[in-house]
């Protein structure tokens, strides 16, 4: 994974896969705390209890759940060789929360990468699936929700290739706005 | 600083939209349109998916084919990433392995313009170990 987009919509990926309808995900930016904060939140399934631990590891994984590969090692990695952490919380039924610390000042911590492209391709994934994304750099904060723009559009879809260009140029726009970190 | 875009922009796309989307275009009839499907999990965008993503998005527009391009999850052929399930309308889906931007230019042209298969499929009887347990 080049960026930290990439590890966006590969754990994304395991919410859809997961069957969630709501996928949230959130960067908090407390340079002043030395901390960089990642989380994507879903409503799908879970993972019942005694797989969590599993899904952690890079060995168990490969072929026989499908579910959860390599991309979960692959963010806990990136997270800890940062002086960060990682944790990941499910509940059979309820969805799936990972959550990725960072530090911020280290020079281990990925960039952010094409954040606007990768979330405007996961918001037209399918009509059925919502996403919000939640950027807070200090005071300041951005929020994307898909369900705001689907109420705007009516019936035209966000796989249409003029509006999903839109919303990379939206959330690009109000990110550069905010003075996010890339 | 320029102006930062918003729903009002949206809004104004909408409407530009409305006047020219076809009607098959929308939500209730897609199994009319071409769909492309690009697999995006884990090994997927290491080797590059969401590049092939984006230029079949551009081009398909620009070479004025109607077709949804989406993105999906692992699609099981990870030793041939990226991968991309083209369907065309009334027929089942084709899958292609090893896909860059020259192979998708090729897929446009041959297989969604004028339904010649190319090289490349990943057959569909294709099993892994795993499955065959």
């Amino acid at each position: 994974m080049k960026d930290l987009s990439q590890h966006i919509l590969d754990i994304a990926n395991n919410s859809i896969r997961a069957g969630a309808t709501l996928i949230q995900i959130s960067i908090a930016e407390e340079p002043e705390k030395d901390l960089y904060t990642l989380i994507i939140e879903d409503n799908g399934r879970g993972i019942p209890k005694d797989k969590i631990e599993q899904v952690c590891d890079p060995f168990y994984t490969s072929r026989t759940t499908r579910k959860v590969g390599l991309g979960i090692p692959l963010l806990k990695l990136n997270a800890e060789r940062t002086g960060g952490w990682f944790s990941l919380t499910s509940e059979e039924g309820k969805g799936t929360t990972v959550k990725a610390v960072f530090k911020h000042k280290s020079v281990d911590r990925p960039a952010i990468g094409d954040i606007s492209g990768t979330l405007s391709i996961v918001a037209a994934t399918d009509p059925k699936i919502d996403l919000v994304y939640i950027h807070t750099n200090q005071s300041n904060e951005y929020i994307f929700d898909s369900r705001t723009i689907k109420r705007e559009l009516g019936d035209i879809l966000l796989s249409n290739p003029k509006i999903m260009r839109f919303i990379d140029e939206m959330i690009s726009e109000n990110l550069e706005s905010i003075n996010y970190t890339k | 600083m320029a102006k930062v875009k918003s729903l009002a922009d949206l809004r104004k796309m909408k409407e530009e939209l409305q006047s020219k989307v076809h009607l098959r275009e929308k939500a209730d009839n897609p199994e009319s349109l071409v769909q492309v499907k690009v697999g995006m999990g884990t090994s997927g965008i290491a080797s590059g998916a969401k590049e092939v993503f984006n230029y079949l998005v551009d081009e398909l527009e620009k070479r004025n084919i109607e077709a949804i391009v989406t993105q999906t999850g692992d699609m099981g052929y990870s030793y041939a990433e990226p991968t991309i399930e083209v369907t065309m309308p009334g027929s089942e889906p084709v899958v292609y392995g090893y896909v860059d931007v020259k192979k998708a230019d090729e897929i446009i042209e041959k297989h969604i313009k004028h339904g010649d298969w190319v090289d490349g499929i990943i057959p569909a009887n294709y099993r892994t170990i795993e499955d065959n347990k």
